[in-house]
């Protein structure tokens, strides 16, 4: 193999953004990485399992086909941080019913829309006459609630702490400026408590290293605005190293080479390979608004996991006239709802099953028709196995 | 919906509090409701999600980042010359 170094940056003053996209996509870099790796894992005394506990990070891996790269001791698992799939059936009912309500514009991010409810997904309901819009931007909703002052706009805000900030950015505007037909349905969720629970459900049924959780990649973007602090437990007090990763495949590749290093070593730590982004306190600014606004609620349901305490946020009681889990508390409900019996979302949540162990993947389940969550976004592991399965080894 | 491409000022809209950026190309507007005041200025290279800046990029830390992988290259093509001349010297067809 001849390799060519292609990125001339040896001599370089001054970058360009082409050099922030292409510098961590090179194939060449990807491939010296995975010989580095290869090299490494030589020495490993066991196989390590690393889980990726963002679904950004299984999209990458998948399109990338880096599980074809590494050594058969190095295994991915995939975690549940998509926002979309970990969001249960109750929440969306909430959604949907409304949606459902007279004047009422009800606003969401991406392939929320999709995701079906016990009574449906957003989009059938807007199929039936209601409201209901897919926004790219939490400031997207300001236009809106300008030009329709005569309805109520609920924004069903979701997402980890990467998007919580932007909510909270949103309502700092709506109180400011007295904008008074603006309310928020909060479903925010946040990836510590998650991977504890992960960890705890996990190491019970732990018979050998086949289904332990080694070692972390830390998500990218939460990260940026929580700053790697948020993980120093998990190397400390659960003995997993934590190594925060970009999301660009050299940074996965860069931050796996890191972890075996670490094993190798005999390290057990937090370290950041996505530093261009990542430091340890993280954005101030954005920490600052959410604090201001939200409180953890004791308790939130994620769909296939659970009721998992402290991972949810809601709006802190003194902003309750826009909290519209408030406002419409008598139409609300709040009954437990089981998932669709096949589904095995929860188990490939929890990492412990693969997509294609499901008996109605590609077949009852598909993008176009999903049953279950994991299926809907493109940050799903089905839909990234579905799409990209035939890379895999 | 977490995926972004990096992107760079090119304007900023004190009065509206939003930035103006080029993603490839495609210009479009940031609020920077998440930054510290003044922070972000013209030519920074920045990091967008849904509508609002969400971190600046340390040019340092990613020219450093490249800089490493082209050593990296560099390292393993000398690694790979070298082992053609020993797989050229160990060569059992010579003469053949
Ligand atoms: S393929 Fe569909 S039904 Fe099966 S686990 Fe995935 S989302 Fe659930």
């Amino acid at each position: 193999m001849m390799i060519t170094a292609k990125i001339e940056v040896l001599n370089m003053k001054e970058l360009q953004l082409k050099d922030l996209y292409d510098g961590f996509r090179d194939p060449e870099v990807i491939k010296g990485f995975a010989k580095l790796i290869e090299e490494e894992a030589k020495k490993l005394s066991h196989p390590i399992n690393i889980m990726e506990v963002c679904g950004g990070h299984t999209h990458s891996i998948m399109k990338f086909g880096l599980p074809q790269l590494l050594p058969e001791n190095i295994n991915f698992i995939h975690g549940p941080g998509c926002p979309v799939c970990i969001m249960p059936k109750e929440r969306i009912d909430h959604a949907y019913i409304l949606a459902d309500q007279e004047d009422t514009i009800l606003v969401t991010l991406g392939d929320m829309i999709k995701v079906p409810g016990s009574r449906g997904s957003l989009q059938d309901i807007r199929a039936k006459g209601a409201d209901v819009r897919f926004i790219y931007s939490p400031l997207d909703i300001l236009k809106i609630a300008e030009e329709y002052p005569d309805k109520k706009i609920i924004f069903f805000a979701i997402g980890f702490e990467t998007t919580t900030p932007m909510t909270t950015a949103l309502i700092d505007i709506v109180l400011k400026r007295q904008i008074k037909n603006i309310f928020f349905h909060i479903n925010h969720v946040t990836v510590p408590e998650v991977m504890v629970e992960l960890i705890d459900s996990r190491d019970e049924h732990i018979d050998s290293y086949n289904n332990r959780i080694d070692a972390f990649l830390g998500p990218s973007h939460v990260s940026v605005i929580t700053g790697s602090k948020i993980y120093e437990k998990f190397p400390k007090e659960h003995n997993r190293p934590v190594v925060v990763s970009g999301f660009e495949p050299v940074d996965v590749m860069e931050a796996i080479l890191m972890i075996v290093k670490q094993f190798n070593e005999g390290r057990c730590e937090l370290e950041i390979e996505y530093k261009r982004l990542v430091t340890y306190g993280g954005n101030l600014k954005a920490q600052a608004l959410i604090e201001n606004y939200f409180e953890k609620a004791s308790l939130f349901k994620w769909r296939g996991l659970g009721n998992i305490p402290d991972s949810g946020y809601k709006l802190r009681p003194q902003f309750a006239d826009i909290d519209a889990e408030k406002i419409y508390a008598d139409i609300l409900p709040n009954e437990e709802i089981e998932d669709h019996k096949l589904c095995i979302c929860g188990d490939i949540l929890r990492g412990m099953a693969k997509p294609d162990e499901c008996t109605i993947f590609g077949t009852a389940c598909k993008p176009q028709s999903p049953l279950g969550s994991c299926m809907v976004s493109s940050e799903g592991a089905c839909a990234a196995y579905y799409k990209y399965g035939n890379l895999l080894k | 919906m977490c995926l972004s491409i990096p992107s760079k000022v090119v304007k900023i809209d004190k009065e509206r509090n939003v930035a103006i950026v080029d993603t490839m190309g495609v210009q479009r507007e940031a609020g920077l409701e998440l930054m510290e005041e003044d922070d972000v200025k013209i030519g920074d290279f920045v990091l967008l999600h849904i509508g609002f800046i969400m971190n600046k990029i340390d040019e340092k830390d990613a020219l450093e980042s490249l800089k490493v992988y082209n050593e990296i290259l560099e390292k393993l093509d000398e690694e790979d010359r070298q082992q053609m001349v020993i797989d050229d010297d160990n060569c059992e067809n010579r003469g053949a």
